[in-house]
């Protein structure tokens, strides 16, 4: 499947992330797809490889998907990683894509979930409605 | 999968470097990365694994300019060759839009060719590919030991192996020095890009 995204439709992406993930806090937001190519991303990433960062968060979640089957699950709907000063939160968006947020030790991790899902409601209908 | 932004008029398409285990896959990459000028090339990611075999992937992605008003990103991936490391090789060719395939000259790796080639086909079946339609490229790797005392498998012998019946594009190859890394990248993102626009006015 390919995925073509006019311009109206990166502008809600970008709408919808700036309101819901960056205001609860997140320094940076990416929406990739899992076989790696980045579609937006939003918030400072200054310093910061987005296109690997995409393709190496698509492997990750890869990676996870068959940890979860060992144990009986289709996949995780999200992974946090935690670190001294930056963590990352990733959120399963419909099938094929995921919702990558970083941020610091002052945001609380419960807010950044509480968005993160709220914004996946609304993206899944302009990524086409994969669910 | 391929990704259009129009807003930014862009077209992202991936290409796997696939191929037995110690072909040189991770070599052409290599040196594509040195070979080319920081403004066509980004940062080029290799899994930091114990010893010099690819464990998961090696990425590279590169900036090819422009074909009628659309900028092209290609993100060029390698799998781990190795037979075991099947599981891993599923997971990079998901979306993928081009293949190619880097095949080992040396004559004890016949079979491994023929076997990493028929791996490769099932692998893509499972996904719904047909080896047949999806843009492939064979390069036969190390022919600069043609003429050392390592014995190594004819072009004619491989071209028989391999694409009697895919009939792609080919070529010769020394990732190691350089010899046919960009023909064969250069072939592999024509027809990519070709495929990925057919796809895109058939919709």
């Amino acid at each position: 499947m390919d995925l073509v995204l006019s311009k109206e439709s990166i502008d809600n992406i970008i709408s919808a992330l700036d309101e819901d993930v960056l205001r609860a806090g997140a320094d940076c937001v990416l929406l990739v797809d899992r076989s790696g190519n980045l579609i937006v991303n939003r918030g400072d990433p200054a310093n910061l490889d987005v296109v690997a960062l995409a393709a190496l968060s698509a492997a990750n979640f890869g990676a996870t998907a068959e940890i979860a089957k060992l144990i009986g699950e289709d996949d995780f709907a999200l992974l946090f990683h935690k670190g001294k000063n930056e963590n990352i939160h990733f959120t399963k968006v419909g099938k094929g894509f995921i919702l990558i947020t970083l941020f610091g030790k002052d945001v609380s991790l419960g807010l950044i979930r509480l968005n993160t899902a709220r914004v996946t409601d609304t993206l899944i209908p302009i990524l086409g409605g994969e669910l | 999968m391929s990704f259009i932004d129009l807003s930014k008029n862009e077209v992202q398409c991936k290409i796997v470097f696939y191929g037995p285990g110690r072909g040189g896959k991770t070599t052409n990459l290599l040196y594509l990365h040195q070979a080319m000028t920081d403004s066509v090339r980004g940062k080029m990611v290799t899994i930091d694994t114990k010893g010099d075999r690819t464990l998961f992937f090696d990425f590279l992605p590169l900036a090819l300019g422009q074909i009628q008003g659309l900028s092209i990103k290609i993100q060029l991936y390698t799998v781990p060759g190795q037979v075991m490391y099947n599981a891993t090789r599923k997971l990079v060719l998901k979306g993928v839009d081009g293949i190619v395939f880097v095949a080992d000259s040396l004559k004890v790796q016949k079979e491994k060719n023929v076997e990493s080639l028929e791996n490769l086909r099932q692998n893509l079946a499972e996904d719904n590919v047909d080896i047949n339609e999806i843009p492939l490229v064979l390069q036969y790797n190390k022919r600069d030991l043609g003429g050392s005392n390592i014995p190594i498998l004819s072009v004619e012998e491989m071209q028989e192996d391999m694409n009697k019946e895919l009939q792609v594009p080919w070529f010769s190859g020394s990732a190691l020095k350089g010899d046919g890394v960009f023909e064969t990248l250069r072939e592999i993102s024509k027809v990519t890009v070709k495929y990925v626009s057919r796809k895109l006015l058939s919709r």
